[in-house]
């Protein structure tokens, strides 16, 4: 689970520095190329074409003895990247005089053992340059730096939010939680609270923070009550923009919320008009992810019709809810089939727990009721696997890039626009005013001409601008049609 | 403390009254020999033989199966939460508002509105006129700000339609009871505590119709949950001082008390409903079927829902319709009769006789 991995960290307090312990750098289950998920450009399939033991040969390759334990992988790192370009040479010497045509002792070095691009036998004889390295070592910065992730979570009171937070990420973020009881609810405001945990498996480090909405949906007169949730967006999104707009961008903090769980109540039928005003404000903020709450009172006739209502009222009410990337092509029919799958289980119907039980040897966290048990991470109970599957193994990368590009930079544009327009606006008042102060002192009518000649002067600029739009939008145009050319 | 109007002066056969100095015999079957402690009731006279007074019960009932009588339950909550199907399992046939349309109406309205459906049943040669009044759009808006009073004001409607009826000169014979006699409250089952508008909504009608509330959809709950859950609310309508019925206050005597006083450490009832049937054990039962088990309704080890039905209607469906006439409506009287000094007809029904007192 996720528990610091000890052994490796063990492993390289020992300064001795043998071709098994190497090994033991690569990460050696199949699974654990899932990793490569962390980076959206790395598919699953290239790593699994990779031979599973790296001859790793001792001796001369091994120049340098690791530093301390936490700084192994860096020094390592470092060390085997010099040692690379000068086995690249060596490996182009050979190719090009043609002396060995089986493997070049030069390959042993790789430091990226299994996840060498370089290493399957045909490659043997080729010229490389030697860059199809670069993912890996994209690969090993991202997870020496650890990632980042906020997810939100919004909805009415008792749908098993903080259940299910606790469930995905198998933590336990609300201990001390207080609920409050009625009447004390009564007089409560929707509040924002954060949770932020450190967790990490398998060598790397994922700083969760958890944006909940207590108080949300909760009252008799809920108008508006989402405000506080859109102005604590808009919040992060202006400190990112400050922060990278400053002097210091090197260490700055990512606190925008990337992803937003919104929670629907499986009681009404479909959605209520406060779920689909709160998603209308939100959806062009934020990734909404809609999840059917407790759905293990749902049978599952109802669920399925539950979710095509659902779905048929997101687009109904315009709703931008956070959209899978589509699969390229040439991707094979299984993986075709669980995009599509995905896609179709929109919106998730999830039940979470906090209770671990045990049956037929293994535990699960289910809930147990008198007609049964449900297993919380069985598929045919719940979606949950699919989110957690969809939230962290697969889509979390996209999230955050879809979160930079769009959201962000939508945010970001409407703030520079609303400057712009302060500015002009600034502008011309000054000058007006500017105007009417000059006008007492100058007889000649002078002052007129210069406000006609800076509205003239601003007109320009409006055309200016409406030709650039123009430009561009043909320059999209081309940039279509050359592409449909092929 | 319920002051039973004796039958000659008030003929309501809709609620026929306790003979107040004969303890009711246990099966009015036949007219046997007087039992001893029936005997020593009366005041100190010792009968001399059998004279038959315990026959009225006989009566009664044969005049109640000839009229048939009226039963008014309302039912409230968001929507979603099985109000329909509830009422539907309840009386084991299809008595509720959707399925007198003609379809499954599942918009939500913009106001609170609401619609009363009559139906006729009848079992034992005893017939029923039943009537489900519904709530929808109740708390479904953004701002449900005083969504509860188009439901009051349908309720005081009701008692002045009664009132009016009832002062009128020329009164018909058998006044058409429209008076709501039970009011069912679907809590959802969120497993925290109550929320601020069903708080709200309970404080004000719990002082003119006998409230009950439910826990809906309780197969959300484990038996723990749904243990803690009842206890959060029970305490909280306690601190908000929300008398449910069976009211406390009304308890007649110990045995009525100690009655209740069950009923009341098991209530909110925590209920499922459902139309369908499956096989369970070679049975058919009612239930819901999901992919780790069936919910049966009956079955009081998944759901209280025949501890409700056995309440409302095998237990306490005639002193439903008694507290309602007999102490909410007398308040109401009393309440209109002390306001205008006299009787005004008020706005809403339409007036064809003027009364005057």
């Amino acid at each position: 689970m996720s528990k610091i991995t000890n052994d490796i960290v063990s492993k390289y307090q020992e300064s001795d520095f043998s071709a098994h312990q190497l090994s033991n750098l690569s990460i050696d289950d199949p699974e654990d190329a899932e990793l490569a998920y962390t980076m959206r450009d790395m598919p699953p399939r290239v790593v699994h074409t990779f031979p599973r033991d790296i001859p790793v040969k001792e001796g001369s390759s091994r120049p340098h003895t690791p530093g301390t334990p936490t700084r192994g992988s860096s020094s390592m790192g470092r060390s085997y990247l010099e040692s690379e370009p000068e086995g690249l040479r060596r490996s182009q010497l050979s190719s090009m005089s043609s002396l060995d045509s089986s493997v070049s002792p030069s390959r042993s070095k790789s430091p990226w053992g299994r996840f060498d691009p370089y290493d399957s036998a045909e490659d043997q004889d080729k010229e490389y340059v030697g860059f199809a390295t670069l993912p890996n070592q994209v690969h090993r910065k991202s997870v020496k730096k650890g990632f980042a992730f906020t997810l939100m979570v919004a909805g009415e009171s008792g749908l098993g939010k903080s259940t299910l937070v606790n469930s995905l990420f198998l933590t336990d973020l609300y201990k001390d939680r207080k609920v409050l009881n009625a009447e004390e609810r009564i007089i409560q405001t929707v509040q924002i609270t954060k949770h932020t945990v450190s967790i990490e498996e398998k060598g790397v480090r994922l700083r969760l923070t958890i944006v909940d909405t207590p108080g949300f949906g909760d009252a008799v007169n809920n108008t508006e009550s989402w405000k506080a949730v859109e102005d604590y967006i808009d919040q992060q999104f202006e400190q990112f923009f400050r922060d990278e707009s400053g002097l210091n961008r090197k260490n700055i903090q990512d606190n925008r919320v990337h992803c937003c769980l919104y929670f629907i109540s499986p009681y009404g039928h479909g959605l209520r008009p406060l779920d689909i005003e709160f998603m209308r404000a939100l959806h062009g903020k934020v990734n909404i992810v809609p999840v059917l709450a407790k759905a293990d009172s749902l049978t599952p006739a109802e669920i399925r019709r539950k979710k095509i209502k659902i779905r048929e009222e997101i687009e109904r009410f315009g709703i931008h809810i956070y959209q899978f990337p589509d699969c390229d092509s040439d991707e094979d029919e299984d993986f075709k089939h669980q995009d599509r799958e995905l896609k179709e289980s929109i919106p998730f119907a999830v039940i979470g727990s906090n209770m671990l039980f045990e049956s037929k040897g293994r535990r699960f966290r289910g809930r147990m009721y008198p007609w049964g048990v449900v297993e919380v991470e069985n598929p045919a109970h719940s979606d949950f696997l699919k989110l957690r599957n969809m939230l962290v193994r697969t889509h979390m990368q996209d999230l955050k890039e879809v979160t930079r590009e769009t959201h962000y930079e939508n945010y970001r544009a409407q703030c520079i626009e609303n400057m712009t327009r302060m500015v002009v606006t600034e502008r011309k008042r000054s000058l007006c005013s500017r105007l009417r102060e000059s006008s007492s002192d100058l007889p000649i009518p002078l002052a007129p001409v210069d406000s006609e000649t800076e509205r003239h002067i601003w007109e320009k600029d409006e055309e200016l601008r409406r030709m650039q739009e123009v430009m561009q939008r043909i320059q999209e145009q081309m940039q279509l049609t050359h592409k449909d050319g092929f | 403390m319920a002051d039973v109007a004796p039958p000659e002066v008030r003929p309501k056969p809709v609620v026929p009254a306790k003979p107040p100095h004969v303890a009711p015999p246990p099966i009015p079957s036949h007219p046997a020999p007087p039992s001893g402690p029936a005997v020593q009731r009366s005041g100190g006279s010792t009968l001399l033989g059998y004279i038959g007074i315990d026959t009225i019960i006989e009566q009664m009932k044969k005049k109640t199966v000839k009229t048939g009588f009226d039963f008014n339950m309302m039912v409230v909550g968001q929507s979603g939460l099985g109000k329909s199907t509830l009422v539907n399992t309840l009386f084991k046939s299809q008595v509720s508002r959707k399925c007198s349309e003609w379809g499954r109406e599942d918009k939500i309205p913009k106001t609170v509105e609401i619609k009363a459906v009559s139906h006729v049943i009848e079992e034992g040669g005893v017939k029923m006129k039943l009537t489900i009044t519904d709530t929808p759009g109740f708390g479904d808006q953004i701002n449900n700000d005083n969504c509860w009073e188009p439901i009051s004001k349908f309720i005081n409607e009701q008692y002045e339609k009664f009132l009016k009826e009832e002062v009128n000169i020329a009164r018909k014979k058998r006044i058409p009871d429209t008076r709501v006699h039970c009011c069912l409250y679907f809590i959802a089952p969120t497993g925290h505590s109550l929320r601020p508008l069903d708080i709200e909504f309970m404080k004000h009608l719990s002082g003119s119709v006998n409230l009950i509330p439910v826990i809906a959809k309780s197969d959300t709950l484990t038996p723990e949950e749904k243990f803690e859950f009842k206890q959060r609310v029970r305490k909280e309508l306690e601190v908000c001082g929300i008398e449910f019925y069976p009211q406390k206050e009304f308890d007649d005597d110990m045995e009525d008390k100690s009655d209740n006083d069950k009923i009341r450490e098991v209530m909110p009832f925590a209920v499922v409903g459902s139309d369908k049937e499956y096989q369970v054990n070679g049975k058919r039962v009612l239930g819901r079927k999901t992919a780790w088990g069936i919910v049966e309704v009956e079955n009081l080890n998944h759901c209280e829902f025949s501890l409700l039905r056995d309440f409302i209607i095998r237990s306490h469906l005639q002193d439903l319709k008694e507290v309602t006439h007999n102490i909410h409506y007398e308040t109401y009287r009393a309440k209109r009769l002390n306001d205008n000094g006299g009787l005004h007809p008020i706005s809403t029904a339409v007036d064809t006789h003027e009364s005057n007192l």
